[in-house]
């Protein structure tokens, strides 16, 4: 113990014995162990940090340790402006940085007063949608290699590099994208890209029947996962579980549906739930979504109106570079945007949408400059993981890399 | 009945002697009461079969640096039965930087309340668990406090020895 204490930090070595444990065991082994499970530790997704007391293989408690990929975001959000701030939102939840652009957008364009043309709407649908396919592929594979079937992660990758050949074509970047702007998006999206898009789209579902051939009739699998790491449904709204996460556990909740942003209400889909509120049900719902999220790109492929992709206020929204260099107007408005920012006026808002892992928002406050007063980000990963000590606890522990796989935490966001 | 005028009217039925401060902003409803009674009206937020505002999606602080009360407490909950955001702000003070904890009323306010004390060092009495979130325990300051400089304080943090 005393050596214990020496390692690990005393403040979080008493939060682990302090933490409740009605739980209890008929055939208790004498010593009880506590394990350090990462932050350098291959199944944690990154630099999660769990201190785990065991009693033999099963878990009595466990206290996750966040921060090691803390780099500040908010406190970097205070000291630039708002067009600035575009390509950190890429660093946040580095799977799917497409749906963090089009989050941070929405939430300055509704502190501004901006409304973003419909042909710039429906090129942000299509991207975040593709990024949640992308999103999830990462999840579902990486879960499925978490619990030892290796193929399938890389057939799913397989099919994410299509999604980021999508990008390179749309933005000239794979990962950190940066595409939308404040009124619209950095370019018009190139007849190339949506015929790629469409192309990925229509081969996409027997792929993705292919890459679920490997492990949903493998028996190792299903009764590796099937039942574990089970929540309730009233327990996962209290903690704070969205997103996949919370519908996997019976709750019919989806901000496309529930409080609709862009032009979700203009197109047709499903919200998929499932009642276990296990790993095995957090996996289907995941490839269920990837298919409707399909059925979205196809109808926003076909619906794509024709026209402008940045809105008409000059005095807040980045005129075009062409324009930039031809007109005195535009050179004006260009050099004020650059050094002063958009100024929107006093105020706070609050906009999520529904992110690849759940609830991405943010929560603006304005002081009428051109740099916000505060921004907060509710990321979806931080609440998620707030549930994995419940999850965990009486557990085995080879199910806790299950369970950490199965909701999918990407710390650059947990951790901010 | 709109939840826009009902909340307002159930509050200050259910409170008389409280008193909101209602705003709407872009859409946004937000009610302003005082600290001392956050947990009860929380509570009959959550409860009220009309309201039900059973998530809470964050709990987070603003720091006005120069104002006399200091900080302000937000918190963005959410009635998931109907589809409704609502905003509730509570002033705190420097000279006596604490708030009652919501954690006992929404259990997703544990950690969201950690981060709030380790980003601006307001205590949230009766916390289960009030540790800091992100930083380590031995740093002695609160980063998102408008007097904590961007580059950071050097030597406030430990490296490791050559």
């Amino acid at each position: 113990m005393d050596q214990l204490e020496k390692e690990v930090h005393p403040k979080i070595l008493q939060a682990l014995l302090d933490a409740k444990t009605d739980y209890t065991f008929d055939d208790v082994l004498e010593n009880e162990m506590i394990l350090n499970m990462g932050p350098q530790h291959p199944a944690t997704h990154g630099v999660l940090r769990l201190l785990l007391r065991l009693d033999g293989e099963k878990i009595v408690a466990c206290v996750p340790d966040l921060g090691y990929l803390h780099r500040g975001y908010e406190k970097m959000a205070e000291n630039m402006t708002y067009y600035e701030y575009i390509p950190h939102t890429d660093r946040l939840d580095y799977i799917s940085p497409m749906a963090n652009n089009v989050a941070w957008v929405l939430a300055v364009e509704k502190l501004a007063g901006i409304e973003a043309p419909k042909r710039a709407q429906y090129i942000r649908m299509m991207i975040a949608e593709l990024a949640r396919i992308a999103s999830h592929l990462v999840a579902i594979g990486s879960f499925a290699m978490d619990v030892g079937a290796l193929t399938i992660f890389l057939w799913t990758l397989r099919e994410r590099e299509k999604i980021l050949d999508i990008w390179d074509i749309l933005c000239g970047a794979r990962f950190t994208n940066s595409f939308t702007r404040i009124g619209g998006v950095a370019n018009d999206a190139q007849p190339e890209a949506l015929e790629k898009a469409k192309w990925f789209i229509d081969q996409f579902e027997p792929n993705l029947e292919e890459c679920e051939k490997l492990v949903n009739a493998n028996r190792i699998f299903i009764e590796r996962v099937d039942g574990v790491g089970a929540v309730s449904k009233s327990d996962a709204i209290d903690l704070g579980f969205s997103g996949p996460n919370l519908r996997a556990c019976g709750v019919n909740f989806d901000l496309r549906v529930n409080a609709p942003y862009l032009c979700y209400n203009e197109v047709d889909f499903d919200v998929v739930t499932y009642s276990e509120g296990d790993c095995l049900a957090r996996y289907f719902l995941r490839l269920d979504e990837c298919r409707e999220s399909a059925k979205i790109v196809k109808q926003v492929l076909e619906k794509m109106p024709q026209g402008e992709i940045l809105a008409n206020q000059p005095k807040k929204v980045l005129p075009h570079k062409d324009e930039v260099y031809t007109k005195m107007e535009e050179l004006i408005h260009d050099f004020m945007i650059v050094n002063f920012g958009i100024n929107p006026p006093e105020g706070d808002i609050y906009h999520a949408i529904e992110g690849s892992k759940g609830e991405l928002g943010f929560y603006l406050v304005s002081k009428g400059e051109g740099k916000p007063w505060k921004c907060k980000i509710r990321s979806p990963s931080f609440n998620n993981l707030q549930v994995l000590p419940k999850l965990v606890v009486g557990q085995m522990i080879s199910d806790v890399v299950a369970i950490i796989g199965s909701i999918d935490p990407i710390m650059g966001e947990a951790d901010k | 009945m709109d939840l826009k005028e009902l909340i307002p009217q159930k509050l200050k039925e259910n409170f008389p002697d409280i008193e909101f401060e209602i705003s709407d902003y872009k859409e946004e409803l937000t009610i302003k009461l005082d600290k001392k009674r956050i947990v009860e009206v929380c509570k009959f937020l959550k409860e009220d079969p009309d309201l039900q505002f059973n998530y809470c999606s964050d709990v987070t602080a603003v720091d006005w640096a120069k104002r006399k009360n200091r900080f302000t407490v937000v918190y963005n909950i959410f009635s998931l039965n109907n589809s409704f955001r609502l905003r509730l702000k509570s002033d705190v003070d420097e000279s006596d930087c604490a708030i009652d904890s919501v954690s006992s009323v929404w259990g997703s306010a544990n950690w969201q309340e950690r981060e709030t004390y380790d980003m601006y060092g307001i205590k949230f009495n009766n916390h289960p668990d009030l540790r800091r979130m992100y930083m380590p325990e031995e740093f002695e300051h609160h980063p998102l406090k408008k007097d904590f400089p961007l580059m950071g304080i050097p030597g406030s943090l430990p490296l490791p020895k050559k």
